[in-house]
């Protein structure tokens, strides 16, 4: 099964190759991974998307638990949660084109960030699904490129992953 | 009070309350060995090579329980100590190794001794520190020994650029008393709910045994694991790490467990129902194959470490917390219990015991010509009362001490379980015998692991630590030799080396005593002579049975009650070997 775990780590230099290290030596897998400072800068904040059994999710948070710059993690799929990952792609576009792919955008609740005589840059944010189901719309021989942040995540309700 | 970065390095470990360093001076490291040099509190351990340097360190913190510290510099210093660092992780021995680093603005351009050892040690260590601020220093050094000695214990790397140390860079120096990481809590106590729960499944059990691990020699709590064993008239086993927490020559003891343990360990384990696991970490080599390890058994286990519960084997009632509070606590409740442990059940299964111990798994061709290594670890247990230190390599004269030497007090039985690093024996028993100069220490090795760090030889002798080296030389790997005896139809391949130096003369070449025995006979006399010698180093070359093995065994893939016992009596003696 599919699982985001939010860490709050020590924003120290090397923390970031704690985690991805003790997922290439155990043998766990990295979906996606993504990384920031808080609103405290002494604080990072990761979401890291991965899959396993309830056994491995379990050896894993344990295992990152273990580590000394971790300071608290969370199981979000455990909970209601909601989660987003933004994605840019870029597309050729041909005169014929561009009302189509502005049109798609627009469906998806996308935003074209940059155009040029034969592009646009699409910007989109949503659940990882949505995204896929826009790249899964346009023409693959028109995508030039794709770049996604990978999903991050946050908890509802009062609870919240802090100190 | 100013101090230079090198001086405040000197100085924090002598607020720590360090006795040894154990090191090898290099180029990153020499403003460093100048502040050693300026002072005398702090005893500093030259050895021949960085490996002897880490498993001295490691020796001495087995054996003390305090946390062991090393020395080296960048690079070359820093790779050879990798081996030692990994071995005390696996063990998780306390230690702290002060790695040199390249200048801070030179790290990064591939400059003369520059390894990367944080991102090296990294799947080694519990932690790792680069310093990079010497205002942080005292701190940091504070903190690696906190994190190095609390919880699950380990070694933890700080790594020193040189212009850190430099001495003409000064800066107020004040070692804390203290230290807090926000984001590091090991938990202490152990849930009352758990133990509880634990406390009446174990009263309620019929076929219970207690499986006790190298948890209960770092968590002190041997005491506690006697008296529980004793308040629970259950039978115990151990492992290798564990040895000599609950006395060996106790009747309630089984003997070891796992791959190659008793007959009646491994069988009371797979007929077990209730099992109580203390500071074990249920490692491949104690359980055999998973899907086959104790089949009947509600698991009852307690760790330190959360990550070692359900890591390999699911667990029943898992208890996080220090061992030593969790025994006694759980010792209270057994003793305030209406329940008592099941008489009649108990009987019964000590019945059981009895007859599956009459198969007298450990016994071996008394009358053989030739010298069996059993022998000689019997002997050696005689002649040093059972009190001694034993450090061991790795393979099976590893085995044939953990088998044959009974340990009834902790701290005493010093070998690489986890990482099975050859070369471990000698240096570490030079830090035994460094911390307990007048205790008996000896050195179980065999030929090939005595080779792998053999240098140090010479660092015995530069600070006088008479130790007693047991070569048990078959002249051959004997376990991988045994393992293609079993495995690969006897095809020897390179378990054998056609050239072996003469011990003896190696031995006093370094400054220390040599002695070769060839006929079981000798063996004793030997051993007596060699402990009477109480100031010299000996080194005891044993030519023993080349063809014996190790039982018994449980092959890979086999589970406990699938063991390989000794065929009969005598007969490896005259087997043929290619």
């Amino acid at each position: 099964m599919r699982h985001i775990i939010s860490i709050l780590m020590e924003n120290e230099s090397g923390a970031l190759s704690r985690v991805a290290g003790l997922f290439s030596a155990r043998g766990y897998n990295i979906e996606s991974l993504t990384v920031a400072p808080t609103q405290d800068p002494s604080l990072s904040r990761m979401t890291l998307v991965t899959r396993g059994s309830e056994e491995i999710i379990e050896q894993i948070t344990k295992q990152l638990n273990k580590l000394i710059d971790v300071v608290k993690l969370i199981d979000l799929a455990e909970s209601f949660h909601i989660e987003r990952e933004l994605m840019m792609v870029k597309i050729k576009t041909t005169a014929e084109m561009r009302d189509e792919i502005r049109s798609m955008a627009d469906i998806f609740r996308g935003k074209i960030i940059d155009v040029t005589p034969a592009t646009y840059i699409v910007e989109m944010t949503g659940p990882s699904e949505k995204l896929d189901a826009f790249v899964a719309a346009i023409d693959p021989d028109s995508i030039i490129e794709v770049v996604r942040s990978g999903p991050t995540g946050i908890s509802r309700g009062e609870k919240g992953l802090h100190l | 009070m100013e101090l230079s970065g090198a001086q405040i390095l000197v100085q924090s470990l002598i607020d720590e309350g360090v006795e040894y360093i154990f090191g090898y001076p290099g180029g990153a490291v020499l403003h460093l060995y100048d502040a050693l040099f300026q002072q005398d509190e702090l005893k500093h351990i030259l050895v021949r090579h960085e490996q002897g340097a880490t498993h001295a360190a490691d020796g001495y913190a087995r054996a003390t329980g305090k946390p062991g510290v090393v020395l080296v510099t960048s690079g070359p210093g820093a790779t050879n100590a990798v081996t030692g660092i990994a071995t005390a992780y696996m063990d998780s021995i306390p230690m702290v190794i002060i790695s040199g680093q390249v200048s801070l603005p030179v790290i990064g351009s591939d400059a003369f001794q520059e390894v990367d050892m944080i991102g090296i040690t990294r799947p080694c260590v519990k932690h790792n520190y680069l310093v990079k601020d010497v205002t942080k220093l005292a701190e940091t050094i504070k903190k690696a020994f906190y994190v190095a000695t609390t919880g699950r214990p380990g070694p933890v790397v700080i790594d020193v650029p040189k212009d850190i140390t430099a001495p003409n860079i000064k800066v107020p120096y004040k070692y804390p008393k203290k230290v807090s990481i926000r984001s590091y809590n090991p938990v202490v106590t152990g849930h009352k709910g758990q133990i509880k729960k634990a406390v009446d499944l174990l009263l309620s059990a019929h076929k219970p045994i207690i499986y006790s691990g190298g948890g209960v020699v770092l968590g002190e709590a041997s005491k506690e694991l006697t008296e529980l064993t004793h308040a629970l008239g259950y039978p115990i086993t151990s492992t290798l790490m564990g040895l000599g927490a609950y006395p060996g020559t106790d009747k309630q003891f089984i003997g070891m467990l796992g791959m190659h343990g008793t007959y009646e360990a491994n069988m009371a384990m797979h007929e077990s129902d209730v099992i109580i696991a203390i500071g074990a970490r249920f490692d491949d080599r104690v359980t055999g194959k998973l899907d086959l390890f104790c089949p009947y058994a509600k698991i009852i286990h307690i760790d330190i470490d959360p990550a070692s519960i359900s890591k390999t084997v699911r667990v029943d009632i898992p208890i996080v917390g220090d061992v030593k509070p969790v025994l006694e606590q759980m010792l209270e409740m057994i003793k305030e219990s209406s329940k008592k442990p099941n008489k009649k059940a108990l009987e019964l299964w000590w019945h059981q015991i009895g007859q599956w111990q009459a198969v007298n798994c450990l016994e071996f061709d008394r009358e053989s010509p030739l010298i069996k290594p059993q022998h000689v670890i019997e002997q050696l247990y005689e002649v040093t009362k059972g009190d001694a230190y034993v450090t061991s390599d790795v393979g099976q004269h590893q085995m044939w001490a953990a088998q044959y030497y009974p340990f009834d007090k902790p701290r005493h039985w010093i070998n690489s379980g986890g990482l099975g690093t050859m070369g471990f024996g000698l240096p570490a028993a030079i830090g035994v015998k460094l911390a307990f100069p007048h205790a008996d220490v000896a050195c179980v090795t065999g030929e090939a692991s005595i080779q792998m760090c053999i240098q140090e030889l010479s660092t015995a002798l530069q600070y006088k630590t008479p130790i007693k080296i047991i070569n048990l030389n078959n002249r051959y790997m004997g376990m991988v030799r045994q393992w293609q005896e079993f495995s690969y139809e006897s095809r020897y391949s390179h378990s054998y080396m056609d050239t072996i130096p003469e011990f003896v003369k190696l031995a006093e070449a370094y400054g220390h005593v040599g002695m070769r025995i060839d006929k079981p006979e000798e063996v004793r006399p030997a051993l007596e002579a060699a402990f009477a010698m109480k100031d010299r180093t000996v080194f005891l070359d044993i030519m023993t049975d080349r063809t014996e093995n190790v039982y018994p065994m449980i092959e890979a893939g086999k589970g406990h009650h699938d063991m390989k016992l000794r065929v009969a009596l005598g007969t490896t003696t005259d087997r043929e070997l290619a």
